[in-house]
């Protein structure tokens, strides 16, 4: 067990846990902190305390989620105090709340016909081929829109749909409720969505 | 968002279905709205289109790519590592 071989001071166990989880841990910092360089102290302060805590390591978690976990609040701390934003929670609520729509609703027949209101007016079209959708340029778009993205949608995101988190480990490292964490997974994906639509219908 | 009916009045439609994409690729819904879900993709090819390219999002999210570690940070994470372990204590 890794955890046992870290308390014993091997430091093979510790570097292999650093190649697995540090990049990881670098962009998630991103999302809270202005630079490359700040996210990066962010990770390394993390790893200080990740060995300082070893004790209070509790393994009805997986020890990726701890760790992020304490990420998330050495990252929170760090960017409060650098750009003295609203706090958290609210934005968390903010984001719940605004209750956009996942597709314009101009896409939707109005209710004048009530046989045919809320179908499609205007129905999505095939994405075409694959190799379009996975260049680089539209890795690029795919990259731009998760940038403007609300904080808790982004997180959300990344670690699911990036990172390959599953949904549980998502709500123990945010502190999300199972709901939440779908609401802002949806949001964020639609946006993804609607902006490869619009790029990918543009030019053949 | 409704709770869709058993009449075919109230089955769900494609505004709503767009909301509820991501708890069925979830499997978060509970029975009869996937039953609908299910009935409603049989009949309209815009949602699964739509499902589609739900699917083929998720897939390009995922291949936006990794940056592997650098080596100079891993001495610093490293160096971190022996100090902590000079001062423990044991």
């Amino acid at each position: 067990m890794i955890v046992a071989a870290l308390k014993q001071g091997d430091e093979q166990a510790f570097a292999w846990l650093v190649d697995q989880h540090h990049a990881t841990l670098v962009r998630l910092a991103l999302r809270y902190v202005p630079d490359v360089a700040t996210a990066e102290e962010v990770a390394q302060d993390t790893w200080l305390h990740v060995l300082r805590g070893l004790d209070r390591f509790q393994f009805r978690s997986s020890l990726k989620t701890w760790i992020a976990a304490i990420l998330v609040n050495r990252a929170r701390t760090r960017g409060q105090r650098e750009r003295r934003s609203t706090p958290f929670s609210r934005a968390w609520a903010a984001a719940l709340a605004d209750g956009e729509p996942a597709v314009d609703p101009e896409r939707f027949f109005g209710p004048q016909d009530p046989a045919l209101a809320d179908r499609w007016a205007s129905a999505p079209r095939t994405f075409g081929p694959e190799e379009r959708l996975l260049a680089s340029e539209t890795q690029g778009l795919v990259q731009q829109t998760i940038a403007g993205l609300s904080l808790a949608q982004r997180e959300v995101i990344t670690l699911r749909d990036i990172e390959g988190w599953s949904a549980a480990q998502v709500c123990t490292a945010l502190g999300l409720s199972e709901t939440n964490q779908r609401v802002l997974l949806h949001r964020a994906r639609s946006k993804v969505r609607a902006a490869l639509e619009r790029y990918l219908s543009e030019q053949p | 968002m409704t709770t869709p009916h058993a009449s075919p009045e109230d089955e769900i439609r494609c505004r709503e279905l767009v909301e509820l994409v991501t708890p069925y690729l979830e499997d978060a819904l509970p029975p009869d709205e996937r039953a609908a879900v299910e009935r409603h993709l049989a009949g309209c090819d815009g949602c699964q289109t739509y499902l589609e390219q739900m699917r083929l999002t998720i897939r390009a999210i995922g291949h936006v790519s990794d940056e592997a570690i650098t080596s100079r940070t891993r001495d610093e994470v490293l160096a971190i590592f022996r100090t902590w372990r000079q001062t423990r204590p044991s």
